[in-house]
């Protein structure tokens, strides 16, 4: 079960073998410090966007043909740096085929610019990561708790938060 | 235009003039027509809606946070616990996720009775569906006649699984046991009699004046807001967009099957109710195109380290006692990485997102279900409209609270 010779796992070998991609195309074009890391596993595409331009690569995505927003959610790598990750999927009809667009965001205050303005499907998404990840995404037009009650105290996905007794 | 649910509007009603102000509402969470604990908060003007504010989370349990904390193959029976109307819905998709990150294959078989039952699943969703819908609307008799065929579907389940709802018949690496014998024979004495079943319901609703007039033009959701709101499904299907996961980017053998996708363009609560008809019907076909077709072979994959062995091999052979100990107490190590799966769930394309950092549980389990992105397009279907109105569009969008709050 090691890794297959179809994954590539490193930027320099996506864009070595696939030059052509769509999303890779248009996130190049769009700004060449916007990725900053890729890798293709288990046949997913993988794009590590740099955090303070993920609108515009959203934007530059959707202008490739990744229509649909389908989901957003995070991950806590704690005690790791950077602490947090948050990844999109978007799935394009045109091209039937889903990508991974990932951020990395550092422990203190993670917040990073929201895409539901590029796709408004994000909105709940992004509210969802913000109540139990406590990652705030700006220009958000309704950043509230969704999950928990308003008036709750801390941000339970976090892997700092136990999974059962008291806080 | 696009958009997405609003403003939180706790604060007063816009005053508009001495006498005369916009009244909130709340629709729920105990409403009879919430479908479970959705609570709406509706800003009328007369009878017209002029806000509307889904307040979810009454039935949030933590279960991806629970899921964290379990081996991998213990997260299966959480997962019919999501969407408890479509359990092999949600097990399949757990499953071709992990399986995707063991890179196990999953024997012929195996596939084929995986999607027979997905499939059952769907028309005892869309069944639910129905007769809950009809039911909103004031033609009651429906509701009944829908659980008459629900309850022979549930007793295939309990045939095949020994649980009629919360089924967890999927396993890592194939099926938990062998089908009884009977059982394809079953599955095709109820599908000669099923397309029957829905011409009745059909001659029950489709002439009906007052079922027409309370779904045509109501609710409309244009194609571009659909895509845009994250909407899937067949109330994507409703608004013009054709695309389906099981034909587009099959997964489980689904690419072997020949079937239509429904899609109309009208995009109201009638074109969801004609989509969800027929795909009811195409549903029929896949089944029958499974049991002719069903291969022989394995219902397990070989991987002894991964998937627990026969009980009869327990008893005799040791090195299968102790991959059992070893599965049961220790669990199974999972290579490190992170997949998304989507399938083509009754409501919508699901997603569960597995990360595996190289230990025996998963380090972050994501489930995206499909109703919790329907629910951003309900302002935008029920605006406008009659207070009435919002209880068609509810009824039509097919949620289910469970999966919305997980």
């Amino acid at each position: 079960m090691s890794s297959s010779s179809n994954d590539l796992l490193s930027k320099a070998a996506v864009l070595a073998s696939l030059p052509d991609h769509p999303a890779i195309k248009a996130l190049l074009a769009f700004n060449s410090h916007a990725l900053t890391d890729a890798r293709f596993d288990r046949g997913e595409l993988t794009l590590t966007i740099a955090p303070e331009l993920i609108q515009g690569a959203a934007e530059a995505v959707k202008a490739a043909g990744y229509n649909a927003f389908e989901d957003a959610t995070a991950v806590d790598w704690f005690p790791s740096t950077p602490r947090f990750q948050v990844s999109y999927h978007i799935v394009s009809h045109a091209h039937k085929e889903r990508i991974r667009l990932r951020v990395m965001l550092p422990a203190e205050d993670p917040a990073v610019e929201t895409v539901s303005t590029v796709w408004p499907g994000a909105n709940f998404y992004e509210r969802e990561v913000f109540d139990l990840f406590g990652i705030r995404f700006e220009g958000h037009p309704n950043l509230r708790r969704i999950m928990m009650p308003d008036d709750w105290k801390g941000h339970p996905l976090r892997k700092d938060y136990p999974v059962e007794g008291y806080r | 235009m696009t958009e997405t649910a609003s403003t939180p509007f706790l604060e007063a009603p816009q005053a508009l003039g001495a006498h005369d102000q916009h009244m909130v509402l709340n629709m729920g969470p105990q409403h009879p027509s919430m479908h479970g604990v959705l609570r709406l908060i509706v800003e009328i003007d007369g009878e017209i809606v002029v806000r509307l504010y889904p307040e979810i989370g009454y039935l949030h349990t933590g279960i991806e946070k629970t899921c964290e904390a379990k081996f991998y193959q213990q997260v299966v029976p959480l997962t019919d616990r999501i969407d408890y109307l479509s359990p092999m819905a949600n097990n399949l998709c757990y499953c071709l996720a992990v399986e995707k990150l063991l890179r196990l294959e999953i024997p012929e078989k195996a596939q084929w009775i995986r999607v027979l039952l997905t499939e059952l699943t769907r028309l005892n969703s869309h069944l639910i569906w129905l007769g809950t819908h009809a039911m909103d609307i004031g033609a009651l008799t429906v509701f009944l006649y829908c659980f008459r065929e629900r309850e022979d579907i549930l007793r295939i389940f309990e045939a095949v699984a020994g649980q009629r709802m919360m089924t967890s018949y999927f396993r890592i690496g194939g099926l938990s046991m062998e089908p009884p014998l009977d059982l394809f024979d079953r599955i095709q004495s109820f599908i000669n009699i099923f397309p029957e079943k829905i011409d009745e319901y059909s001659n029950l609703l489709t002439g009906n004046p007052i079922f027409r007039n309370r779904l045509m033009g109501v609710g409309v959701l244009s194609a571009e807001d659909a895509v845009a709101l994250g909407v899937t499904g067949p109330n994507m299907r409703a608004s013009g967009v054709d695309f389906d996961l099981r034909r587009d980017m099959p997964y489980s053998g689904y690419e072997k099957f020949q079937f239509k996708v429904p899609v109309a363009t009208a995009g109201d609560c009638w074109a969801r109710y004609e989509v969800r008809m027929a795909e009811m019907r195409e549903s029929v076909k896949i089944i029958q195109q499974a049991l002719d077709g069903m291969p022989d072979g394995p219902i397990k994959a070989d991987a002894p380290k991964i998937v627990l062995p026969d009980r009869e091999k327990m008893k005799t052979q040791m090195e299968a006692l102790i991959h059992h100990f070893k599965i049961v107490t220790e669990g199974f190590a999972v290579p490190a990485g992170e997949v998304y799966q989507g399938i083509e769930s009754p409501r919508g394309q699901m997603g569960y997102y597995v990360v595996s950092d190289g230990t025996a549980k998963p380090y972050r389990v994501h489930m995206r279900n499909p109703s919790f992105a329907t629910l951003q397009a309900i302002e935008t279907m029920a605006k406008g409209r009659m207070l009435a109105d919002v209880v068609a569009v509810v009824g039509s969008i097919d949620i289910v609270l469970g999966e919305i709050d997980r």
